[in-house]
């Protein structure tokens, strides 16, 4: 028995679901319910029924009845998992008055039916569990959940295109936002692109006035060149320290005009926002459009800050804007909600070495096909090779590099296959070169965009179904010796059943999504789970696919995974929106399914403290004892198994419900007796329940 | 000292004698003992697999077996041949999966009162052993007369990192581990994109139009990275490119001369043997010009070689390396990560 709440007088109904012939083609449910009734009236049941869809508003109106006319203070539903209707149920109950706590789901669909198809073996099963559910809620106290006022603010983390539309979102209704990025400015990579597909839109056209948008919103604080370093709190009242990086000017006095930039003399390769085939000077904004307008300096790259002169910046700037000693700076935020939208890193394709990225030269990334096919790039929006003049007369585009492939990553990246055809109608756009497409299978699933797909081959582009096994420029005589300075793409053409060897001048690699590098550590600072590789796990990937597992943070875009624009934005909205319902909420009920430490018997060993997923235990040096913070505890049970001393109780899965529960199913498991089933033991009395 | 089981196959006491001179010559200052197995039998090569079978992998399972017999400390077989290393490593592989080949292999081995236990023996390449229970660090050690100015192109052969049965090998299809080596060694080693290529194996023997292609590719790719020599660690793989260099030459009327020496050669050098006792000056395409270029002194090979006349160079000819190249900058190769 739990101390606080004996159930001396439990009055049970069991409530048995058909779901249709989910259940009932396999459970023998009437039997279920009058066994129930039979066996389990010693226990407490007073009445049990079954009914075609215990769901349906009528199914729920039988339990609310029953609950006001029989006096019912348990309810056991035996249908579906708990993840689909407990809530359902639970909302029955306290709408006839009872605790919501005191009801208790039995999946004999997902467990039972669905996984077997002896019936009387089923039927026997579904009796086993469904008597552990009711010899569990006899145990269950009423719990009422914790509320906690939620602060207006939100973060988002992320200045891509999730991020801004989450943050516009939010902005927009009125509340504020602190939108943190890592770059010097917001857009991430979709700032970088020329064209977006398959509508061939202008990526910079749609971007640039999103961007400007959230940079003058009354409501949005910008905080790029930074980075979150610590997440404290809970949903509804995180404290996130942001570092903001030194720009080393002042941004009170820089007009952003650019002459700091156009007079700097030191000129390096930019790695980031040109992928690597453009330059920038060491104090610069990474393109025209950034926002905000402020460039960086780079201290890397400064001539000043390597040998100590130079500061032609600081001597030419307009307004006396630089301030070379400038010191980074922390700063401390209150919000109620986080958006993470991180984004992706595009693979690595020096790792694919049979495609000589890094070694032949005229092997270029994605990324780096974006910027040369962008006006605004390197090249003007000239196709050249990496001579810098020399156009192209045959470009191979080859798919799922580092894609669909056990050695490197075995997911599919999503937009590859629509951004290589992109690929291909831009060259034909821009030059005369014939165009070959190295696939493996087409992925066009998006609105128009199989449309784009035979678009791109009535414009004569090659389609060849086949992982290319190399790139090289070793010849094979005699049959190649007029190709000398080329490329070889070496794939084996899956369609016509050949080995193809095939000359091309340039080769466009079409390289996966990666998360960032920085994955799990800013899934641990932010307490969230994420997968073996790097994406944030949803709360549900189907019916929940923004909310992470920790209450009031949510994820977008590409930090969930693979995705294009059109679905980033969507779950950048998706988050907002989430968000907005429960700033409106004013307060938030949590779940009061927690962990409680009992401080007498907590002999401050601390085994329990770095095992909570979701750093909701702290220490209390003085009283030398471990405490949970029940705002952040989910109620994972993690600690409660850990605590040698037993002093870690869970509030809705006491010790007493587990062996109750365990007892119940034992107690009628008709496995090894399901053709004498009357030879059953007799039920103990409730008293036997060890505690 | 550290101790090993060897299996040295057929080639070290034929074709390959100098990689088996060189070998011994190293493995003194190393610290390293091999010990030959004792009535070892040819391991059938790259074709008898493919002819029988069983026949073939009984062949190379009594070699196992008798490894297995003679463990005395070590359980680990060292095999320098490639071709020796990918059929041992394959068969204790295959033995280990599959009931019906185990019970086949002890059922016929049995008629030599042997047998085979799977996993009893681990099979290693002699490469992977240098690199990795040697060290490269305990290697550069023993350097006395690093390699400086010697461009080597590193040519790993087929057979040594696919299939790469127990995940030996970093990368498969380009490992950089004997570029590593080299470079310990103080030699310039050249990007050398063919690493794992396959010379032609028995095909000159077969088809020689493709065989001496197969040669010519592995060739001209050192010439045109102006490679002074290409090392190998396998004996059929020099075989193919020193042996059979001049009638290649001959059939694509090229003048091709890129010497190949075994990476225990170069070890030796590097440590400060003679050449002779490392078998030096037995290759067919001479590697005393390519080694008096860093001052090491190797007579010169007995036939005089032709020099090339002026204006009549190598056909490929060797393209001046851009200093500074114009245009869009490459991608940056980090050689830490490789």
């Amino acid at each position: 028995m739990t101390p606080n709440e004996p159930a001396d007088s439990p009055r049970v109904g069991v409530y048995v679901c058909h779901c249709g012939t989910n259940i009932a083609g396999t459970v023998d449910v009437a039997a279920v319910r009058d066994w129930a009734m039979e066996r389990l009236g010693p226990h407490g049941v007073v009445v049990s029924r079954d009914y075609p869809f215990m769901c349906s508003s009528l199914g729920q109106e039988l339990i609310e009845d029953d609950i006001r006319e029989l006096g019912l203070n348990r309810v056991v539903v035996a249908a579906c998992s708990p993840h689909m209707h407990e809530k359902t149920f639970r909302g029955a109950c306290e709408r006839a008055g009872l605790n919501p706590y005191l009801c208790e789901l039995v999946s004999i669909r997902e467990q039972v039916s669905w996984v077997h198809t002896d019936k009387v073996a089923a039927t026997a099963k579904a009796e086993a569990l469904l008597a552990g559910g009711v010899l569990r809620v006899r145990e269950q106290v009423p719990l009422e959940p914790m509320r906690v006022p939620i602060n207006e603010a939100t973060l988002v983390v992320g200045g891509g295109i999730a991020g801004i539309t989450a943050a516009l979102e939010i902005a927009d209704a009125g509340f504020p936002v602190h939108l943190v990025e890592r770059e010097p400015s917001i857009g991430g990579h979709m700032a970088q692109f020329d064209k977006t597909f398959p509508t061939l839109d202008c990526a910079a056209c749609i971007l640039t006035p999103k961007m400007v948008t959230a940079g003058s919103h009354p409501n949005i604080t910008l905080h790029t060149w930074s980075e979150v370093t610590d997440v404290a709190g809970y949903v509804g009242n995180f404290t996130v320290k942001v570092l903001h990086r030194p720009r080393y000017l002042d941004t009170d006095l820089c007009t952003g005009c650019g002459i700091c930039q156009e007079k700097c003399p030191a000129k390096v390769v930019d790695p980031v926002f040109e992928a690597g085939i453009g330059y920038r000077k060491a104090i610069y904004r990474p393109f025209p459009q950034a926002v905000p307008k402020f460039p960086v300096l780079d201290p890397d790259n400064c001539i000043y800050f390597e040998r100590g002169t130079c500061r032609a910046c600081e001597k030419l700037c307009p307004t006396g804007a630089i301030r070379l000693d400038q010191q980074p700076e922390e700063v401390t935020l209150q919000v109620g909600n986080i958006v993470l939208a991180t984004g992706f890193e595009a693979f690595d394709a020096r790792r694919v070495e049979a495609y000589g990225y890094g070694r032949l030269a005229n092997v270029f990334t994605s990324l780096e096909f974006e910027r040369m096919s962008n006006a605004s790039g390197p090249t003007g929006g000239q196709i050249v090779l990496r001579d810098g003049v020399t156009e192209p007369k045959t470009v191979a585009i080859v798919h799922c590099v580092g894609s669909r492939d056990r050695n490197y990553n075995k997911y599919c990246s999503a937009i590859c296959c629509m951004q290589s055809m992109k690929f291909a109608h831009l060259v034909r756009e821009h030059t005369d070169a014939t165009v070959y497409e190295f696939y493996i299978d087409i992925r066009a699933p998006g609105k128009a965009f199989d449309e784009f797909y035979q678009r791109v081959q009535d414009e004569g582009t090659i389609f060849i179904r086949g992982r290319v096994a190399e790139v090289t420029d070793v010849l094979r005589m005699p049959d190649e010796a007029a190709e000398d300075g080329r490329l070889i793409v070496q794939v084996e053409d899956t369609l016509a059943g050949l080995q193809r060897r095939i000359p091309v001048d340039m080769v466009v690699l079409s390289v996966g999504l990666e998360p960032q590098a920085d994955a799990h550590e800013v899934a641990r600072r932010f307490g969230i789970t994420c997968s073996s590789e790097g994406w944030v796990i949803e709360r549900h990937p189907k019916l929940d696919p923004v909310a992470t597992m920790t209450e009031g943070v949510f994820a977008a875009g590409c930090a969930l995974g693979p995705r294009d624009i059109p679905a980033s934005v969507a779950s950048g909205a998706a988050a907002a929106a989430r968000i907005l319902g429960r700033i409106q909420q004013r307060e938030l009920a949590l779940e009061p399914i927690r962990a409680v430490i009992d401080a007498e018997r907590c002999s401050g060993c601390r085994i329990c403290n770095d095992l909570c997923p979701f750093s909701a235990i702290t220490f209390d040096a003085v009283q030398a004892v471990t405490e949970v913070n029940p705002a952040l505890c989910q109620g994972c049970g993690v600690c409660i198994a850990a605590c040698p001393a037993g002093a870690i109780a869970g509030t809705g899965f006491s010790d007493a419900q587990i062996l109750g529960q365990i007892e119940g199913i034992l107690m009628f498991s008709g496995a090894a007796d399901v053709g004498a089933r009357t030879a059953s033991p007799e039920p103990k009395a409730p008293e036997a329940v060890p505690a | 000292m550290s101790s090993y089981l060897y299996y040295p196959g057929c080639s070290l006491s034929g074709s390959a004698r100098a990689y088996a001179e060189s070998l011994a010559a190293i493995l003194a200052p190393l610290g390293v003992e091999l010990r030959e197995i004792d009535d070892w039998n040819c391991c059938g090569a790259t074709e008898y697999l493919t002819l029988s079978p069983l026949g073939g992998y009984a062949l190379i399972g009594r070699n196992l077996a008798l490894a297995e017999s003679q463990r005395n400390g070590t359980s680990t077989l060292v095999a320098p041949c490639s071709a020796c290393y990918a059929n041992l490593a394959k068969t204790d592989r295959f033995v280990r999966e599959s009931q019906t080949l185990r019970e086949q292999l002890n059922g016929a081995l049995a008629a030599d009162g042997l047998q085979y236990t799977p996993g009893s023996i681990t099979v290693r390449h002699l490469l992977e052993v240098l690199i990795e229970d040697v060290g490269l660090d305990e290697l550069q050690r023993h350097v006395t007369r690093p390699l400086h100015g010697l461009r080597v192109a590193p040519y790993l052969g087929c057979l040594v990192s696919r299939p790469d049965y127990d995940r030996r090998w970093a990368q498969h299809e380009q490992p950089h581990a004997l570029d590593r080596l080299m470079a310990a060694l103080g030699a310039e080693v050249v990007d050398y994109p063919l690493r794992t290529s396959c010379c032609g194996g028995h095909m000159t023997q077969i088809s020689p139009d493709t065989g001496f292609e197969m040669i010519r590719r592995l060739v001209d790719a050192a010439d045109r990275r102006e490679a002074d020599l290409l090392v190998t660690v396998c004996p059929m793989c020099q075989m193919n490119i020193d042996a059979y260099q001049s009638e290649m030459n001959h059939h694509f009327r090229t003048d091709y001369h890129v010497p190949i020496l075994f990476f225990t050669q170069l070890i030796g050098l590097a440590f400060g043997l003679e050449p002779k006792v490392l078998g030096i000056g037995t290759e067919i395409v001479s590697a005393h010009r390519a080694l008096g270029r860093i001052g090491i002194a190797v007579p010169p090979p007995a036939e005089v070689e032709v020099e090339v006349p002026a204006g009549q160079a190598a056909p490929a000819a060797r393209e001046a390396r851009a200093k500074r190249p114009k245009g869009l900058p490459m991608p940056r190769l980090d050689e830490d990560e490789r």
